[in-house]
């Protein structure tokens, strides 16, 4: 094997980094929950809703989501090119580097220094390190491929080459920005175009963080956990190239009936109907695997994560452009509904496959067995419960709020007010509160499972 | 195949696919002007308003609040008029938020007093016992940093002097620090004793929100008090005698008024639009008044139709079809 023990260090590193950030999101978002019911838990400034919500966003999609794709894809990298990491020295650096920038972020979001605008809230010094952390991987990324090996370039590579390529693109190009000072600087975009530009972006983080990297890891390890050879490759060669080219006209369907020009908002309306259908290439790809083997849901401990997960991606990617058509879009967007569909995605499908994946690799990476396969599928419960509840709850609190917002009585008067609406949701939010518990839960399972799966404990060994 | 073993290739062949929906949607757009109009009803922010947007982004005001009312019967009933794209021409980043866990704020400004706002921030729940908004008491307690101001709106192109930004903070100081201010008594309650003689976060938070399609609200209102007619009563045509426009002209008397002044303007269904008589006033100003607002017994209003520009061009046609 080609193993050297170091680059190992810095897959550990960025497995144990995932599950860290992610237990930190997962409690900011259990007190932002309760501080919907308890306004009273806006105890100082820098614990109050507006700033929390941030660092709650930001902790798990780059805390957590980017420190598990940096530890599958190192070790995806190594494994599908049969070729050591390229810059092993750089990769340790972007480690240390990525934690540091992480935390600090994380105290800036706190203290209140932010853009406003979502998913990209951090000021431009932070923007500039990002940039570096991503040269830094993408080094590596395109380094290890140009010098490998194994002559094919797996699909998962291919998603793992369009990450590198979207992010850089999408980040930038959104952060552009006119400095004031240190920590403050306003968009480089005015008004609507800075809104139009923004859910390109949005629309595309989604894309290139919870999407591509994420089929990456379920093209490879499915079938390596397994055994099973994906169903076909042709179909996946289809899905990669519609949705990458579909997935960057769409970002205006955050915008729907806003100022923006209306033909923008079709035309995102249209293409994320579009994206349906290579959406679900990936999902028949991994249902068809599975076929004349579906028995290894209950014999293989991994198989539920990743065929519930790439349900769940279903699930999101058909939600999505249905709540784009302008009339649904008019009921549910800015209520508890999109709440419930982000989280369908995160908590369902990108969490599923990124827990499963990691379980994989850390079993490899320290040449033992899991701890425990029994709190694996306690873990697996408790997460695919929590979630759910999570989701349902909102789906219906979102159509009850959308519904109280358009009620008219018979005069053409409005039948509630806005408080009705603020308080009818209350028994929702104490759902969701509980749902959120039952997913932490999970989460801290999966954590001690991980820990020691890597350290075993010598006394009873 | 090539593509498939290049790992460079792909990855310039993913830039270029991503590139397109770019291209269209995105790009492009930034380069029309249509899509962010500037209106000269619409004002840039003082800079007292600014340092209130910020803190506004700073406390993630936005991450609740909605800054952009839809064009939907409820929403129009419940907020005000639709949000119109003019507005936003001055906000670097826009606040249109995502979520409205409280209500849109796109017409906040002018809707309750400024006491209302003090007594609000600083505890809603006072004011509304189920409200699940945080108590912003404590931006009371904390003295306005006006520092950067000038670089702020110098970086935003303003076009605010020094002295300018240094006579807006101090009238503003002097508007909330006066014994007359009517909301005194609402912000000295809120306002410790030795922050009341400066100005505040608070204050400056709430001097934002009243700005809140402030404008569009005060222009409409104007409009309906007549002044838009008096003030065009003055304006004189930009294309007086202007071949080009007469032509431009013609063409758009032929698409929009020809129905009813005739082929010639010699009248029919309205009045004959040559000869020297005029129902509502002949000068340039009276006649831009007529075709803009209507007139009552049958004129419509074309200004949000044909724009300003167009109007004249019109009447530059009308008053050739006079000099005959």
């Amino acid at each position: 094997m080609a193993d050297g023990a170091q680059h190992h260090s810095v897959v550990k590193g960025f497995i144990f980094s995932a599950v860290f950030w992610l237990l930190v999101g997962l409690l900011v978002g259990l007190w932002i929950a309760a501080e919907m019911i308890f306004p009273s838990l806006n105890l100082t400034p820098w614990l109050s809703f507006g700033r929390l919500r941030v660092v709650h966003t930001n902790g798990l999609i780059y805390g957590f989501t980017l420190s598990g794709i940096f530890a599958c894809s190192y070790y995806m990298l190594e494994k599908l090119t049969r070729t050591p990491i390229a810059f092993p020295r750089l990769a340790r650096a972007h480690l240390y580097l990525f934690n540091a920038a992480v935390l600090l972020a994380a105290v800036s979001l706190f203290a209140g220094i932010s853009t406003a605008k979502e998913y990209s809230e951090l000021e431009w010094p932070f923007d500039v390190v990002v940039v570096v952390i991503w040269v830094m991987f993408s080094a590596n990324v395109l380094g290890t491929l140009v010098k490998r090996r194994e002559k094919q370039m797996y699909v998962s590579l291919w998603f793992l080459i369009a990450t590198v390529v979207t992010v850089a693109v999408v980040y930038i190009l959104n952060n552009l920005a006119m400095p004031v000072n240190l920590l403050k600087s306003y968009s480089a975009y005015a008004g609507v175009n800075d809104a139009n530009v923004q859910w390109w972006f949005g629309h595309n983080a989604v894309a290139s963080v919870f999407t591509f990297p994420i089929l990456a890891m379920f093209y490879y390890f499915l079938p390596k956990s397994t055994g099973l050879p994906i169903y076909s490759h042709r179909l996946s060669i289809i899905a990669f190239w519609s949705l990458v080219f579909g997935y960057l006209w769409t970002g205006a369907h955050h915008l729907m009936l806003t100022p923006v020009p209306e033909w923008i908002q079709t035309v995102a309306l249209a293409f994320s109907m579009f994206l349906i259908a290579p959406s679900w290439g990936s999902v028949i790809n991994g249902y068809y695997t599975m076929n004349g083997n579906w028995e290894q849901m209950r014999t293989n401990y991994l198989t539920k994560f990743f065929i519930l997960g790439i349900t769940f991606y279903g699930l999101q990617t058909i939600q999505g452009p249905t709540q784009a058509i302008r009339a649904l879009s008019g009921l549910f967007h800015y209520t508890e509904w999109v709440v419930g569909h982000v989280h369908m995605g995160t908590m369902g499908w990108v969490t599923m496959i990124i827990s499963a994946s990691l379980y994989f690799v850390v079993v490899k990476v320290y040449g033992r067995d899991v701890h425990s396969v029994k709190l694996v599928g306690v873990h697996f419960w408790l997460i695919l419960v929590g979630q759910l509840l999570f989701s349902v709850s909102l789906w219906v609190a979102g159509i009850a709020q959308g519904a109280m917002w358009k009620a008219t009585n018979a005069d053409g008067s409005l039948t509630y007010t806005f408080l009705d609406s603020v308080a009818s949701m209350v028994p929702y939010w104490k759902i969701r509160l509980a749902a959120g518990t039952i997913y932490f839960a999970g989460i801290v399972v999966f954590a001690y499972n991980l820990v020691r799966t890597a350290r075993p404990k010598t006394a009873a060994a | 195949m090539k593509l498939y073993e290049n790992p460079v290739l792909l990855a310039v062949a993913a830039a270029v696919v991503i590139s397109v929906g770019t291209l269209v949607t995105t790009f492009i757009p930034l380069f029309h002007p249509s899509t962010q109009p500037v209106s000269p009803l619409v004002k840039p922010y003082t800079a007292i308003e600014l340092e209130g947007r910020d803190i506004y982004i700073r406390e993630g005001c936005n991450n609740c609040h909605t800054q952009t009312v839809r064009p939907l019967r409820t929403e129009v009933a419940r907020y005000g008029d639709y949000s119109k794209p003019e507005e936003f021409a001055w906000d670097r980043p826009f606040l249109w938020g995502s979520r409205r866990t409280g209500p849109d704020l796109a017409r906040a400004g002018g809707k309750y007093p400024d006491s209302w706002h003090y007594r609000h921030m600083a505890n809603p729940q006072g004011m509304f016992e189920k409200s699940n908004m945080p108590s912003y008491a404590w931006l009371a307690k904390r003295r306005l940093d006006t520092s950067a101001s000038f670089r702020k709106v110098t970086v935003l192109g303003y076009g605010y002097g020094a002295d300018e930004v240094q006579r807006q903070i101090d009238g503003f100081r002097s508007t909330v620090t006066a014994a007359s201010y009517p909301s005194a008594a609402a912000r000295a309650r809120v306002t410790p004793e030795d922050l009341r003689g400066g100005i505040t976060e608070m204050d400056a938070m709430v001097a934002y929100l009243q700005k809140l399609g402030r404008d569009l609200k005060e222009a409409a209102r104007r409009e309906s008090a007549g002044v838009r007619t008096a003030a065009a009563a003055e304006a004189r045509n930009p294309y007086a005698g202007d071949k080009k426009a007469e032509e431009e002209g013609e063409d758009l008397y032929k698409a929009n008024c020809r129905s009813c002044h005739g082929k010639k303007a010699e009248g029919g269904f309205g009045p004959d639009l040559t000869d020297p008589q005029w129902k509502f006033g002949g000068t340039d100003g009276d006649i831009f008044a007529s075709i803009a607002g209507g007139r009552p017994g049958g004129m419509p209003a074309f200004e949000s139709m044909l724009g300003k520009d167009r109007i004249w061009k019109t009447i530059a046609y009308l008053r050739k079809l006079g000099r005959r």
